[in-house]
């Protein structure tokens, strides 16, 4: 019997997500583990309760903030390539450009290499460090837009359309729902990136990891607590919210005719952004459309995708047709970083 | 393009109506012409491209890309058009040229003016250069465009409300204008800015009520003299009115009528095209719509395929081809025809359709007789008398007076129509009942009625009862006729709405006819039969009692 090697060396899908024997760690658990490797700090990824848990400083952050001080019992911070020996491996984190300190993870391991993507985008963003290619043997990629349909246009064109839209309608507030963590900021650096020189209002649920983002020396616009202000005064002005927000009648109470935007890369689907009543689809992601994935999938050099959350079954096809072994994770807990997200925004609004 | 592909883009997020019409008059006073007339045209639902279909779309993306990628993305989807424009461009996607930029900006009237001249075959290279040239919402403005299914929640009022705004003047009042102008509308716009008087409201393509035969008792021909009629073969076809014109721009308007003045111009896309390209300024003519296929006319049964569709695709027009067999000129240029004598308009129409040179359009042969024997052998045997390879589309012969002016309704005495099959009657679908085996679960066994005068006005009269005489596919829409248009119920037995509004009409064949006294209507069919649905036709028109009753055995 011939044993194939491959990612199947290093890595192994158990009941609590990705594992690496040689080193005896999880990446991005779904349930508590001795020790776990958290790439980004969404919800889907970076949950509580873990024994140990190895990520950047502003990952680790971000969890402390959106989890409490006791998110994990122990907690250990690393840096961008630097490798860390772990039992039989080796890892390095590597700038995934998703959300402040989102990070890919290298693991070096009987003589092969493997590149976990976690979360990543290869488009601009202000507020984080880019997306860097890791020549590797496997690559375990994310795939939430793969399907060749999605495409993110250039954010500058987007955030023009909500510019242009507040000049043909300036007696109305334009209220965007955007991702607490990542998308709202990355939205208030484009939207000053434009030009923009009046404050943005935000929500009281995107106050916190904002001011973090600010204080980590993201270029961000001048921002209000909504709270403070009349919501019926913000005629003419652009309010972010959670998404949530954007279909709570209650919460869109008392806006000035307010139009409603929605800034996400499922907005390229117009039945997507009809269903959810927008009238404004800013297409802004965070994560890589289906060019940035095949491109990325080439620009790694590898000779073996896993692809996991999202549409897998469409990169797995694509990168078949070109000759790359290939295989679906169906990965369980992680959704769409919609819902994902959906659930801790209503928390953070609450508490 | 652009502008009208963001009009589209804002209005299929725009949920008010209010907002709506301020983002479509403005882009109305924003955009010039001709681009806006197209655009306002595209709204109302006035522009329909012949070749422009889902599947030449669908063609265009699966000869670029992978198939499971291309069904994993439109199930993701749902739409096709939008599918395709997101994926023009894709990696994976197979891109047809470098996007040149050298090109000016592609146009809304560029797009319907080509299109209008081009041919099939040319669609695909067309489309392909177009969605080159557009960013995604052009690609899917364009897309939605040219299949005809805007779907951007603006009803053609709608859209005429906002250029009346342009004007300040009232919705009804483009009503008024409406139908005597054609895209891109020049003359409407003029008026509505200032710079012209307000179009003339005179229709150039009017409806003109058609004037109809009636039946023929052969007792008549002792008081008619040959020599006062000219013969013409009865087409089993459908009536049509063409109706053509030129708006005060110059574009040509054309319509297709029934013969009780309802518009079927959508309905004919082809027809009503190759009819568009007669030079004629004005014209409207009476005819018979049939489909021709190599030179011969096709039975009835091919004409129903082009009847009751959703959409005229591509394959359905080349597979009918239609064609309007003329057999009368009723206007011609400015000259209002229905006044002159039957004789004259006939020696007008030949000369008409000589000139007129167009594959869809040719004239009914005249049949020649000198005495009513060569005519009733004309009928008994169409082929032999002239009508040859279309003999079995002959349904009878038609005697006009040679004098008769044309006479809207049913005038007594111009125009006869003899039958072939004299057992041969419309009546109207009154009851259905469901069958028995592999039909029990259809509406199978049918009730009809004819038309009697009573105490209480017009009323159908049951005569007779069919079970048998069409397709199972047939079968399956007078099933669902039966079960849409119940109006009661008695057991097994459904009452189908019938009156002189609604209803459905069946041909009915039969072998003979008797009196009868259990019969309420006082006569008996024998081996009823359903000869053909006749979906077009209006229940009013439908046999009258007296028809049956002229039919039978003397006593
Ligand atoms: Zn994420
Ligand atoms: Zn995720």
């Amino acid at each position: 019997m011939t044993q194939k090697t491959g990612a199947a060396d290093v890595l192994t899908v158990t009941a609590n997500g990705l594992y690496c024997p040689a080193g005896d760690f999880h990446i991005d658990p779904a349930r508590r583990v001795a020790n776990a490797l958290i790439t980004h700090g969404h919800s889907d990824h970076a949950r509580p309760g873990h024994q140990k848990v190895l990520a950047t400083r502003q990952t680790l952050e971000i969890m402390r903030l959106r989890l409490g001080d006791h998110f994990a019992d122990a907690s250990q911070q690393i840096a961008y390539r630097e490798p860390l020996a772990i039992g039989d491996a080796r890892v390095t984190f590597f700038p995934a450009g998703h959300v402040l300190g989102s990070a890919q993870i290298l693991i070096e391991a009987n003589g092969r290499r493997v590149v976990v993507s976690g979360d990543y985008k290869r488009a601009h963003d202000p507020t984080c460090e880019s997306f860097e290619p890791v020549r590797c043997d496997a690559f375990v990629t994310e795939a939430t837009f793969g399907l060749p349909v999605f495409r993110h246009p250039p954010t500058s064109q987007e955030i023009g359309r909500l510019l242009q839209s507040m000049q043909l309608f300036p007696e109305r507030a334009h209220v965007v729902g955007a991702y607490s963590l990542g998308k709202a900021q990355r939205m208030l650096a484009l939207i000053a990136e434009a030009g923009w020189d009046r404050p943005v209002f935000i929500h009281g649920a995107l106050d916190k990891i904002t001011e973090l983002y600010r204080s980590e020396g993201a270029p961000l616009c001048d921002t209000r607590k909504i709270a403070a202000a009349d919501k019926k005064k913000l005629a003419g002005e652009i309010v972010l919210c959670p998404p949530s927000a954007i279909s709570s009648d209650l919460w869109l109470r008392n806006f000035p005719e307010p139009r409603i935007g929605f800034a996400s890369g499922w907005m390229r689907v117009r039945a997507r952004a009809r269903q959810r009543g927008v009238e404004l689809p800013l297409v802004v992601s965070d994560h890589a459309d289906w060019n940035e994935l095949c491109a990325t999938i080439a620009d790694t050099g590898c000779s073996e995708v896993w692809v996991t959350h999202g549409a897998e079954d469409a990169l797995v096809h694509w990168a078949r047709m070109r000759g790359l072994a290939a295989k679906p994770l169906h990965l369980l807990g992680f959704g769409d970083e919609d819902e994902a997200d959906a659930v801790q925004d209503a928390q953070e609004t609450t508490s | 393009m652009n502008r009208f592909a963001e009009l589209l883009d804002r209005l299929s997020f725009e949920p008010s109506r209010n907002g709506k019409l301020r983002l479509m008059t403005d882009y109305f006073r924003r955009t010039e012409d001709p681009e806006r007339g197209y655009a306002l045209a595209a709204l109302t639902g006035a522009l329909a491209f012949r070749h422009a279909k889902p599947a030449a779309v669908r063609a265009l993306i699966a000869e670029r890309m992978d198939p499971a990628l291309f069904a994993m993305s439109y199930d993701f989807v749902g739409d096709l058009s939008e599918t395709v424009a997101l994926l023009w461009g894709a990696t994976g996607v197979v891109a047809s040229r470098p996007a040149g930029s050298n090109h000016p900006p592609l146009t809304l009237s560029e797009i319907v003016e080509t299109l209008s001249r081009a041919g099939r075959l040319d669609l695909g290279r067309l489309l392909a250069s177009w969605l080159d040239s557009l960013d995604e919402t052009g690609r899917w403005a364009l897309l939605k465009l040219i299949t005809g299914a805007l779907r951007v929640g603006v009803s053609a009022r709608l859209a005429k409300t906002a250029v009346a705004e342009l004007g300040q003047v009232e919705p009804n009042d483009i009503e008024q204008v409406w139908h005597g102008i054609a895209p891109p509308y020049l003359p409407l716009f003029a008026w509505l800015e200032g710079r012209a008087e307000k179009p003339s409201s005179i229709d150039p393509a009017p409806f003109r009520p058609a004037m109809l035969a009636q039946p023929l008792d052969e007792k008549n021909f002792d008081d008619l003299d040959p020599r006062d009629f000219i013969g013409e073969w009865k087409w089993d076809g459908i009536r049509l009115q063409v109706s053509a014109g030129r708006d005060p721009s110059g574009a040509r308007i054309l319509r297709l009528f029934s013969r009780t003045g309802e518009e079927t111009t959508g309905a004919f896309p082809d027809l009503a095209d190759a009819l568009g390209r007669i030079e004629a300024d004005a014209f409207a003519l009476d005819g018979e719509l049939l489909v021709v296929r190599d030179g011969r006319v096709q039975p009835f049964g091919a004409l129903q395929q082009r009847l009751n569709r959703k959409s005229v695709t591509a394959k359905l027009v080349s597979e009918f081809p239609l064609r309007l067999r003329a057999y009368d000129i009723i206007a011609e240029g400015d000259e209002d025809l229905r006044g002159a004598p039957f004789e004259e308009r006939r020696n007008r129409l030949e000369a008409f359709v000589a000139n007129s040179q167009s594959p869809a359009l040719d004239i009914s042969p005249l049949v020649r007789f000198d005495d009513w024997q060569t005519l009733a052998a004309a009928r008994a045997d169409p082929a032999a008398a002239g009508a040859g390879d279309d003999a079995a589309a002959v349904e009878g012969v038609m005697l006009k007076r040679r004098d008769s002016i044309y006479t809207p309704g049913r005038p007594t005495g111009p125009w006869f129509k003899w039958k072939r099959d004299p057992f041969n009657i419309d009546a109207v679908l009154m009851y259905a009942q469901r069958g028995h085996g592999k039909r029990s679960s259809f509406y199978s066994d049918y009730t009809f009625g004819v038309w009697r005068t009573s105490e209480a006005g017009e009323e159908l009269v049951p005569v007779g009862k069919a079970y048998f005489g069409f397709t199972d596919e047939e079968l399956a829409k007078i099933d669902r006729h039966v079960r849409a248009h119940t109006i009661e119920k008695f057991g097994p037995v459904r009452v189908v709405e019938h009156g002189l509004n609604a209803g459905l009409v069946f041909e009915i064949a039969f072998e003979g006819l008797n009196r009868s006294t259990r019969h309420k209507s006082g006569v008996a069919m024998r081996f009823p039969r359903i000869a053909r649905i006749r979906w077009d036709k209006p229940a009013a028109e439908a046999d009258r009692i007296e028809t049956l009753e002229a039919m039978l055995p003397p006593t």
